[in-house]
């Protein structure tokens, strides 16, 4: 199997999630049967082949360097878990 | 602690410039500085589900910009991609940055330390957002348990500036910093306002035992705004790995964060996995695509940098120090080129310059660009003092006064008949009578003394109130003593 049980509990640990036992088991299974299925790409033959950056053939969407109105701070902090003065309250989190 | 005896220093920095764009990297929101919290967002910026980015063609130019000043080659292709932390900086929980196909790469720029030339290597320099602000007002942050965050400067355009691990001292990595901020400035690719963090560095530092090719671990200490915080926090770093390496401790490859107060570096949580980014390419936004006639179209536009301007007024007679301090800043040396273009010296427009002038914009508080003497009226006030007119003593008093009434020096000296003395007749009259008064000091001149005529020259000018030709004056009264 390519992704072992420590890989699920290392890349769960980067996106901050807590997993039980049961979905430690689940997710390894899961993982790895759709690796599975996508190694079958290694089969193709890419010689020549420039790597893939974007799915969509186009390049250069830009737009112009011109202002525009923000958002009022109403909205702005409708959707926030927690708000005071103005600023977005989250939990603490210590880098040292 | 001296530790050049044992170990070598080797060092690269990473240093982020903020944009000079009017908007945000992805949004159109303002990336002016300042602003109550929260009020410079929209949807883009927050993360909000749906929403996507469009990139600032602006960014791009900018990027092109500061890449052809810095050496560098310009990609033909170039993508964004995703860097994904946890942390509540961003709302998205990753960062919008180029990971594998940076838009400049393999560049460079060459410092100067005691006289010794050296290439300092740049990686790369990449595009990418920056990051919110989190306040831990009221509480310290070890006793708080919720931070505050504003996300005015999430989105804002950066450039990230790698180099290569060149650097060996710290005067070099000075030297590399002053002169990559001066080339930003002078390309006008960002304000440099380090205040207000539009430049921030991070320093990777290792130690390696004198002799030896081998790296040694280093350390990676973010987030310094300032050259003394990148000095003195070098200065501890080196200190601080040179000792485990004495005591035979190993150095952790960590990230640290530096205390200004207590001028200490720190260890951030150094769980490996805070390296571990997981990059991939950033769907949401499509490639750049750069050519030739972009990039040819945005070199045109760029000013002689300081290294040509310091090469082009030695030429000129200037030494090099004389040379480096006119070119400081983009806004004094193209003082000082609008006075070379009305016919001044070089030697004295600098000593007026980097003197008097100086002194009078310093002590007012005031930027070269809002001079009260423009660089045409300084090189009349010379010209001036070289035909005679003035001399350099009162030259400088006139110039306050151009400064404080935005008066030409010739009108000032009008004015206040200040011209000097240049007339023989005029003179010949004071000098008979500060003879005719000092009947001493001629004995004593004629009994060999030569200091006696110092104290004769004296009366004269003070008879003149410092108006009298000097020369003049030696020369007519040397030949009437001589009578
Ligand atoms: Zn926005």
């Amino acid at each position: 199997m390519a992704i072992s049980r420590e890989d699920v509990i290392y890349v769960a640990g980067l996106a901050r999630l807590e997993l039980n036992e049961q979905e430690i088991q689940d997710y390894t299974q899961q993982l790895n049967s759709i690796l599975d299925y996508a190694a079958m790409l290694e089969h193709l033959d890419t010689e020549g082949v420039v790597p893939t950056a974007h799915a969509v053939p186009l390049h250069n969407v830009l737009r112009e360097d011109e202002v525009k109105p923000s958002i009022s701070h109403d909205k702005t902090l409708r959707n926030a878990p927690d708000a005071e003065e103005g600023f977005f309250r989250v939990p603490r989190i210590s880098l040292t | 602690m001296v530790v050049a005896d044992r170990y070598e220093m080797v060092c690269g920095l990473e240093v982020h410039v903020e944009l000079q764009t009017k908007t945000k990297i992805f949004c159109g929101c303002t990336t002016e500085f300042g602003g109550e919290q929260n009020t410079h967002v929209c949807p883009v910026c927050l993360g909000m589900p749906g929403t996507l980015p469009v990139l600032n063609r602006e960014v791009v130019n900018y990027a092109i910009r500061a890449g052809l000043a810095l050496n560098c080659e310009i990609a033909d292709f170039s993508k964004f991609d995703r860097k994904n932390y946890y942390y509540p900086d961003l709302t998205k929980n990753y960062q919008t940055s180029q990971f594998d196909l940076p838009i400049c790469k393999n560049g460079g720029l060459e410092i100067e330390v005691d006289g010794v030339k050296k290439w300092i290597g740049i990686t790369r320099a990449h595009m990418e957002e920056d990051a919110g602000k989190l306040v831990h007002s009221g509480e310290t942050i070890t006793t708080s348990d919720a931070s505050s965050v504003d996300y005015n400067r999430a989105g804002v355009p950066l450039l990230e500036i790698v180099s290569e691990p060149d650097l060996r001292s710290i005067p070099e990595v000075l030297a590399y910093l002053e002169q990559l901020v001066q080339i930003l400035e002078y390309t006008g690719v960002s304000d440099c306002r380090m205040e207000q963090g539009s430049i921030r560095f991070d320093v990777n530092v290792s130690l390696r035992p004198i002799g030896s090719e081998a790296f040694g671990t280093r350390t990676e200490t973010k987030n310094l705004n300032s050259f003394s915080s990148v000095r003195r926090c070098m200065e501890y770093e080196v200190a601080r790995q040179a000792r485990a390496l004495d005591d035979g401790e190993e150095v952790i490859q960590e990230t640290r964060t530096w205390d200004e107060g207590r001028g200490i570096t720190l260890a951030l949580r150094s769980k490996e996995e805070a390296h571990d980014y997981r990059y991939f390419p950033e769907p949401d936004l499509v490639p750049i695509v750069i050519d030739r006639q972009w990039v040819e179209e945005i070199r045109k536009t760029l000013p002689e940098l300081p290294r040509e301007r310091r090469n082009r007024l030695q030429e000129l007679g200037l030494s090099a120090y004389d040379a480096a301090v006119v070119t400081q800043t983009k806004a004094m040396a193209d003082y000082f080129d609008q006075g070379l273009a009305q016919g001044a010296e070089a030697k004295s427009l600098a000593n007026w310059v980097m003197g008097d002038l100086t002194r009078l914009l310093n002590s007012n508080q005031c930027q070269i660009v809002d001079s009260p003497v423009s660089a045409q009226q300084l090189v009349e006030l010379i010209k001036l003092i070289d035909k005679g007119t003035l001399s350099g003593k009162i030259a400088k008093s006139v110039l306050e006064e151009m400064y404080a009434s935005g008066k030409d020096a010739e009108q000032i000296v009008k004015e206040k008949g200040l011209a000097q003395i240049s007339d023989e007749g005029a003179l010949q009259g004071i000098i008979d009578g500060v003879i005719a008064a000092n009947p001493q000091s001629v004995e004593d001149y004629h009994a060999g003394k030569e200091r006696a005529i110092g104290f004769l020259v004296g009366q004269i000018m003070k008879a003149t109130k410092g108006q009298a030709n000097p020369g003049l004056v030696n020369q007519l009264l040397k030949k009437k003593l001589s009578d």
